[in-house]
């Protein structure tokens, strides 16, 4: 059982994560809506015993596929930057925002 | 009843001898599309007439006749298209050209297929009703209604036009069972893996399967034998192709056929749960299906109590990490980023282009993914996956099929779904969350109608039983 109070700051710190700005009134909604979904709906499986069974990250059996590192004919660089807007390239590079 | 000339496969064989025939079902098909779309009923995201074009001429001069020839599909828009604006329905993808097909897209081309179209569909797959997106699809049978979601524009498409045609839709959580019904068209959906999501925009990795939606089953499983099989480019795939058999629709043994499926069951707590108007045409259908096969009961009562929210965990868990990579940089909506840190502009990009849904889908996957509840949720969440595929394993060891009726509802008015919470909303999936969790192959066949609106039977198979659920859809349709 997770024991946790769905607030405000708590959804704007989780959208925080997510690089998503939440208006007041969004927040509103959200943290109302999100904490009906996680008490109604998530936690319910805090009543079903799984502890003894392994976890399906896939619903059917993968085994691991290799194939040979080997390079290929990919995308000229014009072609990577075709969806890239005028302003936002430079030298046959894409412009970002600034890191420091 | 199906008729051989209502068939893709017929519709092929003659435009392999006369080319004349490609020409008119392209001229048909391109006027119904731009007639549904001066109508305003929404079903088509992006159209190039000039592209479909080219690919007509190049059709006209190539040697190679394949098994789809001449077919024109449209292609839920969460699946690139080269050249053509793929943006999974969402604006923060606007303006996107891929620069290469989806490897279903390829191995449709292969086969002499003409890439028609773009469907619209719930934002990234967001929802049931396509309603979280900009282009609403509106149902054929009645505009104030929904197409389903989230391939709806693929599902109210193939219901509208009346020219050969096949759609790629995709499926997360129902997302083209439920078009499928809603609009009273066949909708197959395979085994997870079966075919490549190479070229997928993707909603939840371990959750997402490319299908079929078509006329009837002759002509979906006919497009899943093109789209399946190896690729290389999809770490999931299991390198298996979905074979079809030829036939003649006037000398078919539905006997022969179905000779593998001796004994089927419906799955009550899903069956309980529906309205009774679509209880009474199921019911029909099964007293119709007793004259063939034995059906009798079963009971999934950890799928019915536990499968919506651990589907839930797992979509948004996965979801929350696919859309990182969407930041206004590279593709899609870009804007100036002079001055802003990269925070900002990421953060800037993503509040203004997402979604409600998107951004509740984030918060809620984000969330369940955080430090301190992963545990908790994504991870418990994963073993009640084992858990519950468990359930439906047992239940195939005594019956060959699992039927239920796809939607508890016929198609909503778009009045009735404005009034809905999430959790009301995410609850109508309940009839085809728990397969698709499972990564079940699944079947849904129109049945008839309640209030004039069509009704969907469900039919779900083991994992890579594909063929006996498309023998059972064949027998649905014969006797029908």
């Amino acid at each position: 059982m997770v024991n946790i109070e769905i607030t405000k700051d708590l959804v704007k710190k989780v959208a925080k994560n997510a690089r998503l700005e939440l208006t007041e009134e969004e927040l509103e909604r959200f943290t109302s809506q999100i904490k009906d979904v996680i008490l109604d709906s998530f936690n319910k499986l805090d009543e079903i015993d799984v502890s003894d069974l392994e976890a399906s990250f896939q619903p059917i059996e993968q085994k691991n596929k290799f194939r040979k590192d080997e390079p290929n004919q990919n995308f000229s660089q014009d072609e990577a930057l075709k969806n890239v807007i005028e302003k936002l390239k430079e030298n046959g590079y894409i412009k970002g925002p600034k890191a420091m | 009843m199906i008729k051989q000339d209502e068939t893709i496969k017929h519709f092929v064989n003659l435009a392999k001898s006369d080319f004349s025939q490609v020409e008119e079902n392209l001229s048909k098909i391109i006027f119904e599309l731009q007639h549904s779309q001066n109508k305003g009923l929404n079903y088509i995201e992006s159209f190039d007439e000039q592209l479909v074009l080219k690919q007509l001429e190049n059709l006209r001069n190539s040697n190679k006749k394949g098994k789809l020839f001449g077919v024109p599909i449209t292609v839920k828009d969460a699946i690139v298209v080269k050249d053509l604006e793929s943006k999974a329905g969402s604006r923060i993808l606007a303006g996107y050209k891929p620069q290469f097909d989806a490897t279903v897209i390829k191995k449709a081309r292969e086969e002499g297929a003409i890439i028609l179209a773009k469907t619209t569909q719930d934002e990234f797959g967001f929802g049931t009703f396509s309603t979280n997106t900009i282009k609403v699809p509106k149902n054929p049978f009645d505009q104030n209604r929904s197409c389903g979601g989230s391939s709806g524009g693929s599902g109210g498409f193939t219901a509208y036009t009346s020219a050969y045609h096949l759609s790629i839709g995709e499926s997360t959580g129902g997302s083209i069972a439920c078009p499928a019904s809603y609009c009273g068209v066949n909708g197959l959906t395979p085994t997870y893996g079966l075919v490549s999501r190479n070229g997928l925009i993707d909603y939840a990795n371990s959750l997402d399967k490319i299908g079929a939606i078509g006329r009837n089953t002759f002509d979906s499983e006919l497009l899943l034998n093109v789209i399946s099989g190896k690729d290389e480019m999809d770490s999931t795939n299991l390198g298996i192709n979905y074979a079809v058999d030829d036939y003649d629709l006037d000398a078919l043994d539905l006997n022969e056929l179905n000779k593998d499926v001796n004994k089927i069951a419906v799955i009550k707590d899903f069956y309980e749960f529906c309205d009774q108007d679509v209880k009474k045409v199921f019911d029909k259908q099964i007293e119709k299906l007793r004259e063939f096969v034995e059906v009798e009961e079963v009971s999934l009562p950890l799928n019915v109590k536990y499968a919506l929210s651990a589907y839930y965990i797992i979509a948004t868990s996965e979801a929350s990490t696919n859309l990182a990579k969407l930041s206004g940089l590279r593709y899609g909506i870009q804007e100036d980023v002079d001055g802003l840190h990269f925070d900002d502009y990421f953060s800037l990009v993503r509040s203004a282009n997402f979604s409600d849904e998107a951004k509740r889908r984030i918060i809620l996957g984000t969330f369940a993914r955080m430090s301190g509840f992963r545990d908790a949720y994504y991870l418990k969440s994963l073993k009640v996956r084992t858990k519950l595929i468990n359930e439906f394993k047992s239940a195939f060891k005594n019956y060959d099929l699992l039927l239920n009726p796809t939607m508890s509802t016929v198609a909503p008015r778009f009045d009735e779904i404005e009034k809905l919470t999430p959790i009301q909303n995410y609850a109508m999936d309940l009839c085809t969350v728990p397969a698709n969790l499972a990564g079940l192959p699944h079947l849904s066949s129109p049945i008839g109608f309640s209030q004039d609106m069509p009704v969907g039977l469900m039919t779900v198979a083991n994992h890579l039983e594909e063929k006996k659920l498309t023998a059972f859809g064949k027998l649905i349709e014969m006797i029908n």
